[in-house]
């Protein structure tokens, strides 16, 4: 009976997540779907606790005290701007927690005290510590790519594919050595086990930083996309080893629906998942790079001379991009738009699908800064507008405005979609100076003769504009 | 048997999760990572469960724990994080 009761309480929880992710998915519902899919999960915990027969209160109190307040603490704290590292911590310590779990499991079959000692359990248990852990190490690096306290080049060494290939293979090893000591006799080869399945668990955390330090810094959205898809596969696998309906069926939503979300980013880049994990930014040709980088003359123009040039323009599309978000420029962004606005000019926001360092980062910046999101339009709605606009700001983006996407097969970036900003009568980069983006690619439009380039901090910039309109 | 039901589930819940994903606007791609990535944080049950479980095993309960602290940064820090980007999406 009780039984029955819980798995109604995982089901309740299990519409409620599904539901929630539903609703996410429409702007005016997003907010509601998120708080619906947080009722699911206390339904989940609270049915779970109900389950116990003994809950050792202390121990479950205090660590969902401190996990809260960490939780919580760190998510109001945040900026704006640092939100894509955000979700990557939480992410990685997801995955952390499943690796536990799993590793408790394993050292209660180690024990003697599981209910299920089977080869197929044991070779879930293994999964699901190598995924999660790899998911923990590779989050980590992920938010320290985005930080800047890794660099967001690719890392390269000679040999790296071997030394991959051969984690991957000693990781099977291992971890077949690990099951097949473990199931069937248990007692006498204890030492030797646990060295196997810590020699597991150390290759799951290698792998992670190994797989995420190649990766360019400008794909870490899709690596934080990818890696919470793990965590929720993660999760799925120790629901099958706990053979717990709550956790199996929460685990494949997020692995799956994250997997979709990593196939869409993917495809606004116009790449393949494989390319953005194992190719792509690792293997520049160096010298391509430089080339395009030497003989490059540009115009400069002044803040004052810019704004009247906005001024006099019918049209202005405004293009932001992560050198906004380092900025904080958003808010000098919105008054800008409105002082425009105000002697008559028409002012939209062109957002590529990667701006930022994730999906939708430009579009949480803007709303922050009370931008409505009518303004706001993706690539596809605008592409065809900048043929007929006067003006083209582009602030703090660099990649996804480099038309050497589109004809240069030598560039990083080619093949991927951008913006047409080149088409529009003039455009007015603001960087801070002339080095290369977050991707490390020299950008041609720079030397355009429709392009003027004012140099400084992005929101020092805005602001002057905004001084000039007022006079 | 009750792995093969359990396999059957897990199936079902993936194609389900595929489905969900389909025509979301690109502004909402960052609140639904985040918001799914909250979900992720489920394994907090396990972690609920290993710790209900560790019975006098000392080691155990240790393992556990940290769990419960890891799945609960995931899960509040992982809706909060997601409310806080949300609550900004307001026309005006």
């Amino acid at each position: 009976m009780k039984e029955n009761l819980i798995l109604i309480a995982y089901i309740i929880s299990a519409i409620l997540f599904i539901i929630g992710i539903k609703r996410l998915g429409k702007v005016d519902t997003a907010r509601q779907g998120n708080f619906l899919s947080a009722v699911g999960m206390l339904i989940a915990i609270i049915a779970t606790l109900f389950m116990m027969d003994a809950i050792p209160l202390e121990w479950v109190i205090t660590g969902i005290a401190i996990g809260a307040i960490i939780g919580a603490v760190s998510a109001t704290k945040v900026a704006m701007t640092a939100m894509p590292e955000m979700v990557a911590i939480f992410n990685g310590f997801g995955g952390g927690a499943s690796a536990l779990v799993a590793s408790a499991e394993f050292f209660k079959i180690h024990g003697g005290s599981a209910a299920n000692n089977d080869t197929t359990t044991l070779i879930i248990i293994m999964l699901s510590v190598i995924i999660g852990s790899l998911t923990f190490t590779g989050s980590f690096i992920a938010w320290g790519k985005l930080q800047g306290r890794i660099t967001g080049q690719p890392i390269t060494y000679p040999g790296q594919n071997m030394v991959n290939g051969l984690i991957l293979v000693g990781v099977v090893i291992f971890g077949y050595l690990a099951v097949t000591n473990m199931s069937g006799f248990v007692a006498e080869t204890t030492e030797i086990n646990m060295l196997w399945f810590s020699i597991v668990i150390a290759i799951g955390l290698i792998l992670g930083i190994l797989s995420v330090l190649p990766i360019g810094g400008a794909d870490m959205p899709v690596v934080i996309s990818l890696l919470n898809s793990y965590s929720g596969i993660a999760a799925a696998m120790t629901g099958f080893v706990l053979q717990n309906h709550a956790l199996i069926v929460s685990g494949c939503l997020v692995g799956a629906s994250g997997l979709f979300l990593t196939n869409i980013m993917c495809k606004g880049m116009n790449r393949s998942l494989g390319n953005v994990l194992f190719s792509a930014f690792g293997k520049v040709d160096k010298s391509a790079v430089q080339k395009t980088t030497a003989g490059v003359t540009v115009k400069e123009m002044s803040p004052d001379n810019a704004a009247y040039t906005m001024q006099a323009a019918e049209s202005v599309i405004i293009v932001p991009g992560y050198g906004m978000a380092v900025a904080q420029a958003q808010h000098e962004v919105r008054k800008l738009s409105d002082e425009l606005e105000k002697t008559g000019v028409d002012v939209k926001f062109a957002v590529h699908p990667v701006a930022g360092r994730m999906p939708g980062h430009m579009n949480v910046l803007l709303a922050e800064a009370n931008i409505s999101y009518d303004k706001l339009f993706d690539m596809d709605e605008i592409n065809d507008d900048f043929a007929c606009t006067d003006v083209a700001l582009i602030i703090g983006a660099n990649d996804v405005v480099n038309p050497a996407a589109r004809h240069d097969e030598s560039s990083p970036i080619y093949g991927m979609p951008i913006l047409n900003v080149d088409q529009a009568k003039t455009t007015f980069v603001l960087k801070r100076s002339m080095n290369p983006g977050f991707a490390g690619i020299s950008n041609e439009l720079f030397g355009y003769d429709n392009n003027y380039m004012v140099f400084g901090d992005a929101k020092a910039t805005v602001s002057q504009f905004v001084e000039t309109l007022k006079e | 048997m009750e792995l093969i039901i359990l396999l059957f589930i897990a199936v079902l819940a993936t194609f389900a999760g595929g489905e969900l994903i389909g025509k979301v606007p690109p502004q909402l791609h960052t609140p639904l990572m985040s918001g799914s990535n909250a979900i992720s944080g489920i394994t907090i049950v396990g972690a609920l469960i290993a710790v209900g479980a560790s019975g006098n095993d000392r080691l155990l309960a240790i393992i556990g724990f940290c769990a419960i602290v890891f799945g609960t940064i995931n899960v509040v820090g992982g809706y909060l994080v997601t409310d806080r980007m949300l609550k900004m999406f307001k026309k005006k």
